[in-house]
C-alpha cells in the first residue's frame, strides 16, 4: 500500500495484485516513480493514442524484451493502441558493406522479433514508426488538456507546448506502463503549477532566427525548467504549418540540448494565448538571446570529427522527422541551389527523413518526383540509430538537427550552411 | 572524511571508487559499448563528457548531477543492471531526474539479485560534487549518507 499517494480503490486494487503479480509490479514501479517527484495521485491517461520512444530492436535490449514478454504473457497489453520512433534501419541509406553487417549480425537482430511485441501490444499501424507522430499525416494528434503517458523528448514538447497536451518527460518501459494501467503519476508538467515558466526568454535579433540553433541556446540556459519565450511572434506570425513545422525543431533542440519539456511562445502557443504573462511564474529569471548571443552558442559547438576539414560523406535532415511543409520548402531551395550552382544532383550523399505516412502523402505530389531528381534520398529511418555505433560515428556526417549534433559526432550547420554544402560544393 | 546527507532513491549500503562527472551524464552515449558491443566494464563512450569519456563506469561509485538526453536513458540503466554492467550506485548532488528515477525504480522493482543492484541517492548538494574526486573512496550508507575518504 502506498503511504504518500492517493490511490483510489481501483488503483489500490491493481497494486495489491488482484490483477495478478505483473499489474502489480507495473503500478508499483509508477507509483514509486511518482513519489520521487512529489506526485499527490494517478492521474487518468485520456489521450486517444500513446508514443513509446523504443523502436529499434537491439540486440542489447534483451532485459527489455523479456519484460514486454511478461506483460505480453499476463494479457497486459496497452490501453491505448501507440505509434513508436522510427525504425532504425533502411537499405536506402547508403552504408558501407562493414556498417550493413553491423546493422544485421550485431545491432538490430532483434528488429522482427521486437516489431511482433509491438503489434501484440497494440502499435497503432504495422508502419506508425516516427518521433514526429503528432504531425496530421501520421494521425497521433492530441487535444489540448488531454493526458498522456509518452516518451521521446521531442514529441513530449510538441505535444506539451504546441499542442496543449499535458505529459511529463517519461522514459522509455515508463511510457508503456502508463499506458498498461491506464495512470500516470500526477506531477510537473501535468500540473498548473508545473506549467509555469520560471524563465522569460526576449528574443532581440535582428532576423529570425535559426529554429535548432535558438532552441539550443535557449535548452542549455534553462535546462529543465519551463521558458515563456517574448518576441519570437514577431518572426512567426501564427501558429500556421510554416510556425509548427519551425517550433517541432526548436523544440527537440530545446529538449535534447537542454532537457525542457514545456515552452511558452507569446501569441503562439495554445496557453500562452489563452493566459499571457499569467503563466510566469513570480520572480523569474531573464535571457536575452540577440545575434551576438546565438553567435556565441553556435561557436561554442564541439567538432569532434577527427580530421576537422573532411570532406563530409553524408547529410542527414530530419531529426526530428521532417514535416510535409518543409519537405516541399526544401525541395525548392535543393532546386534553386542546384541552378545557381549549374550542377543536377546534390554534392554531398543526403538523406531527408520523414515519417511513413508523410513520405506516402509527399510523394503523391509532383514535389516527391522533383526531389528525387535532385538525388536526395528520402527515407523513414532514425538518423540516431545510424550514427550510434563506432563505423558511423567515424564518418563526417553533417545535419542542421542540434539533437543529431548532440548524441552523435554528426556536425552541425544552419540551413543556408546545408543548403550550399550539398549543392555547392562539398567542403 | 566528509560525510553528505542525501535522500535514498533505491537503498543499499556498498564502498567503491569515485568517479566523477561535474556535466549531466548522457546515459545512451555513455553506455552505448557496455550494451551493443559487450563491454563489461561499461567504458564512457560520451565524447561530449570530458570527465568520463573513455574511463570505465562498471562498479564505480557514478557522482553526477543528473543525467540529460534521449528518453531511453531509463531503460538504458534498466538494461546496463541487468547485465550487471551498471556503476556501484549513482550518487546525484541534485534531485534525480525523471529517467534516472525511471531506470533507478524500474531496476529495483523488476531485477533480483544481487549482481542487478545500483542503489541510489540524490539531493547531496553541489558541495558534495566539489569535494568528491576520482578515485576517492565512497561509503554509501542505508539512510542516505554519503561519506568520502
Amino acid at each position: 500500500m502506498s503511504e504518500k499517494m492517493k490511490l483510489t480503490a481501483d488503483q489500490q486494487a491493481i497494486l495489491g495484485g488482484e490483477q495478478g503479480e505483473t499489474l502489480a509490479k507495473v503500478m508499483e514501479t509508477l507509483v514509486r516513480y511518482g513519489e520521487l517527484f512529489g506526485a499527490d495521485s494517478m492521474a487518468p491517461v485520456t489521450s486517444r493514442y500513446n508514443h513509446l520512444v523504443t523502436s529499434f530492436g537491439l540486440k542489447a535490449l534483451g532485459p527489455v524484451y523479456d519484460l514486454m514478454d511478461k506483460l505480453i504473457a499476463e494479457g497486459a497489453a496497452s490501453m491505448q493502441q501507440f505509434s513508436a520512433d522510427p525504425r532504425p534501419v533502411d537499405k536506402n541509406v547508403p552504408s558501407s558493406f562493414l556498417q550493413n553487417f553491423v546493422f544485421q549480425n550485431f545491432m538490430y537482430t532483434k528488429q522482427d522479433f521486437y516489431e511482433e511485441q509491438l503489434g501484440k501490444l497494440g502499435l497503432m499501424d504495422k508502419d506508425a514508426f516516427t518521433c514526429a507522430c503528432y504531425l496530421d499525416q501520421v494521425g497521433n494528434t492530441p487535444k489540448e488538456g488531454e493526458v498522456l503517458s509518452w516518451s521521446e523528448s521531442s514529441a513530449v514538447v510538441y505535444a506539451n507546448s504546441v499542442l496543449g497536451a499535458r505529459c511529463n518527460r517519461n522514459s522509455g518501459i515508463i511510457d508503456l506502463m502508463g499506458s498498461v494501467v491506464g495512470y500516470v503519476p500526477n506531477f510537473g508538467l501535468l500540473t498548473d503549477e508545473g506549467r509555469k515558466a520560471t524563465w522569460i526568454v526576449e528574443i532581440k535579433t535582428s532576423k529570425k532566427p535559426e529554429a535548432q540553433l535558438l532552441g539550443s541556446a535557449i535548452g542549455m540556459k534553462v535546462m529543465e525548467d519551463v521558458p515563456y519565450i517574448v518576441g519570437l511572434d514577431r518572426w512567426l506570425g501564427t501558429l500556421d504549418d510554416g510556425a509548427k513545422t519551425y517550433l517541432k525543431d526548436f523544440g527537440a533542440a530545446t529538449a535534447s540540448n537542454g532537457a525542457v519539456g514545456l515552452y511558452h511562445v507569446e501569441g503562439i502557443t495554445p496557453e500562452a494565448v489563452r493566459l499571457g504573462r499569467k503563466l510566469v511564474a513570480e520572480d523569474a529569471q531573464v535571457y536575452v538571446v540577440d545575434d551576438a548571443e546565438l553567435q556565441r552558442v553556435y561557436d561554442s559547438y564541439p567538432v569532434v570529427w577527427k580530421n576537422k576539414n573532411a570532406k563530409p560523406k553524408l547529410c542527414f535532415m530530419g531529426c526530428p522527422h521532417m514535416s510535409l511543409e518543409q519537405l516541399t520548402t526544401w525541395t525548392e531551395r535543393v532546386e534553386q541551389g542546384l541552378k545557381e550552382s549549374g550542377k543536377k544532383k546534390v554534392a554531398i550523399p543526403t538523406v531527408f527523413t520523414a515519417a511513413p505516412a508523410v513520405i506516402k502523402e509527399f510523394e503523391a505530389t509532383p514535389y516527391g518526383e522533383r526531389l528525387k531528381q535532385t538525388g536526395v534520398i528520402l527515407s523513414y529511418i532514425c538518423p540516431l540509430m545510424y550514427m550510434n555505433n563506432p563505423l558511423s560515428g567515424k564518418m563526417p556526417v553533417i545535419t542542421s538537427s542540434n539533437k543529431l549534433r548532440t548524441y552523435t559526432t554528426a556536425r552541425y550547420y544552419t540551413d543556408d550552411e546545408i543548403l550550399v554544402q550539398i549543392t555547392k560544393g562539398g567542403n | 572524511m566528509r560525510q553528505f546527507q542525501g535522500r535514498v532513491v533505491s537503498p543499499g549500503k556498498l564502498t567503491a571508487k569515485a568517479l566523477v562527472s561535474h556535466g549531466g551524464l548522457n546515459t545512451l552515449a555513455s553506455f552505448q559499448k557496455a550494451l551493443q558491443f559487450g563491454d563489461k566494464k561499461a567504458t564512457c563512450g560520451d565524447q561530449n563528457n570530458p570527465d568520463l569519456y573513455g574511463k570505465e563506469m562498471a562498479g564505480k561509485a557514478l557522482c553526477l548531477p543528473r543525467t540529460i538526453g534521449s528518453t531511453t536513458g531509463g531503460l538504458v540503466l534498466y538494461c546496463a543492471c541487468s547485465m550487471g554492467r551498471q556503476p556501484a550506485c549513482l550518487l546525484f548532488s541534485e534531485p534525480i531526474d525523471s529517467l534516472a528515477a525511471a531506470g533507478a525504480v524500474l531496476a529495483d522493482v523488476w531485477l533480483e539479485g544481487e549482481h542487478t543492484a545500483m542503489p541510489v541517492v540524490d539531493s547531496l548538494g553541489e558541495e558534495f560534487l566539489d569535494y568528491v574526486q576520482d578515485n576517492m573512496t565512497v561509503n554509501v550508507l542505508p539512510d542516505g549518507v554519503v561519506q568520502v575518504i
